[in-house]
């Protein structure tokens, strides 16, 4: 039996606008992945204690609203404190090119843009995911 | 093992770790589960919820896990959905409703997908609501969509069954009243404050033939704003109290550890079985199968 990949995909702070995450959620499922979905307004905490119980193989963030800079770093290190700062953590979303280096220093794995490809976003979670497994157990 | 420590002091990482070792069928997962607290897993309460989509189970759901608390029991929860039979893919929304919860460590919650497996799901249902009481859950809630017959197998697995049904759902009522008298031990009316629930309780009702019976089983909620939640959950209370004295409890669980064995035998011998399938054999179905078995029974006695 191939490998099933179980995911979460998140939206930290007060912006409500899902439906990129939806898109991306959906695209994953599409894909063959178990897509946990943890809707709207959630906290970085929130998020972190999800993919813990769920042992998710990686998080996906969406923000439309700006928040990006401060509020992915912020998943980072919840998931640290809840004991799993190996879950590797992809975001995505209206993303100024100039966020997106800071973000990759803060330790997202990947940034995706408005632009971006969705084989490409699905190659990434893969990626991410088999990594991850490779030294689950 | 480690991890078996860790999880029987209920830390979150191990639990959901213990459970995705056993659906992905690890190796370490017998020792896990062959490591479990029975004790506990003795004591725990296992409630399935299921009904129609849309009716509000998830909503339920968390409205039952606050009066937990409120006791202050610790709740797991396992919701299950159903995977694309396309992609094998799968999304798992129910949490969205039991996010309230999300910081409180005494309420462990965990999506699963049926992952297209003929009953498979059933053995992983079923070690993932033991993996919860051996850390400590005295109360596991089952969640899925009662529509088909894997669903109908999970539901086997609890120790009591809630219905949950909603005004507007007529049609699929009439469908499912063979099963729900079946699986059933409660019937909950959920969105009782919407047109039309007057009558579903009438037709519901007429299902019972004892009166006094019906208006035991036979409930009304408005879940989002958390009515008639408290009178189901003392119901179900009592009834697993009665259930105990009775030994219902203890032949369920009979039950279903015969099913889950049947279930984990059959998922074992599938790569086994698959391999001995010629391809486009030439005889019937029935008669091929029939060889395989014979084969798998001369192998075995050698």
């Amino acid at each position: 039996m191939a490998q099933q990949y179980r995911v979460l995909i998140g939206k930290p702070g007060l912006d409500g606008h899902d439906r990129g995450a939806k898109f991306i959620a959906r695209a994953l499922r599409d894909a063959g992945f178990e897509v946990v979905y943890t809707g709207i307004r959630r906290t970085a905490e929130e998020i972190a204690a999800s993919a813990v119980q769920e042992d998710v193989a990686a998080v996906g963030l969406s923000s439309m609203s700006g928040g990006h800079v401060r509020l992915f770093p912020a998943v980072i290190e919840a998931l640290r404190n809840a004991g799993a700062g190996d879950i590797p953590v992809l975001g995505g979303g209206i993303i100024p090119d100039e966020d997106i280096e800071p973000l990759k220093q803060a330790g997202i794995e990947a940034i995706f843009t408005p632009g971006t490809p969705i084989e490409t976003i699905i190659e990434a979670f893969r990626s991410a995911c088999r990594k991850h497994h490779s030294h689950r157990s | 093992m480690e991890l078996l420590q860790q999880l029987h002091r209920g830390d979150s990482r191990s639990i959901g770790r213990a459970i995705s070792l056993v659906e992905d069928q690890d190796p370490a997962a017998a020792r896990i589960l062959a490591g479990l607290d029975q004790t506990r897993i003795e004591q725990s309460l296992v409630v399935g919820i299921t009904g129609p989509p849309g009716v509000g189970k998830s909503t339920l759901t968390a409205g039952l896990i606050r009066h937990l608390r409120d006791q202050n029991q610790r709740v797991g929860i396992v919701a299950i959905d159903p995977s694309s039979p396309v992609s094998g893919g799968a999304i798992l929304g129910d949490r969205i409703r039991m996010m309230a919860h999300a910081l409180d460590r005494e309420v462990v919650v965990r999506s699963m997908a049926t992952r297209g497996r003929l009953g498979g799901l059933c053995a992983s249902a079923g070690a993932a609501v033991r993996i919860m009481a051996a850390s400590g859950c005295q109360t596991v809630i089952i969640e899925t969509v009662g529509v088909g017959q894997t669903e109908m197998d999970i539901i086997r697995l609890a120790d009591m069954t809630v219905m949950v049904l909603a005004p507007g759902f007529g049609d699929d009522v009439q469908a499912m009243k063979a099963g729900i008298l079946e699986v059933a031990d409660l019937l909950v009316i959920n969105k009782a404050d919407q047109p039309g629930a007057d009558k579903l309780a009438l037709d519901l009702g007429a299902v019972f033939t004892d009166t006094a019976d019906r208006d035991l089983r036979l409930l009304r909620t408005v879940a989002s704003e958390d009515r008639g939640l408290d009178m189901v959950l003392d119901r179900i209370m009592l009834m697993a109290k009665q259930f105990r004295q009775d030994n219902t409890l203890q032949k369920r669980r009979q039950h279903s550890f015969a099913l889950e064995t049947m279930d984990w035998a059959m998922e074992m011998l599938r790569p086994k079985i698959s391999g001995l399938i010629a391809p486009g054999g030439k005889t019937d179905p029935r008669l091929a199968a029939q060889e395989i078995v014979k084969k798998l029974g001369q192998e075995s006695s050698q």
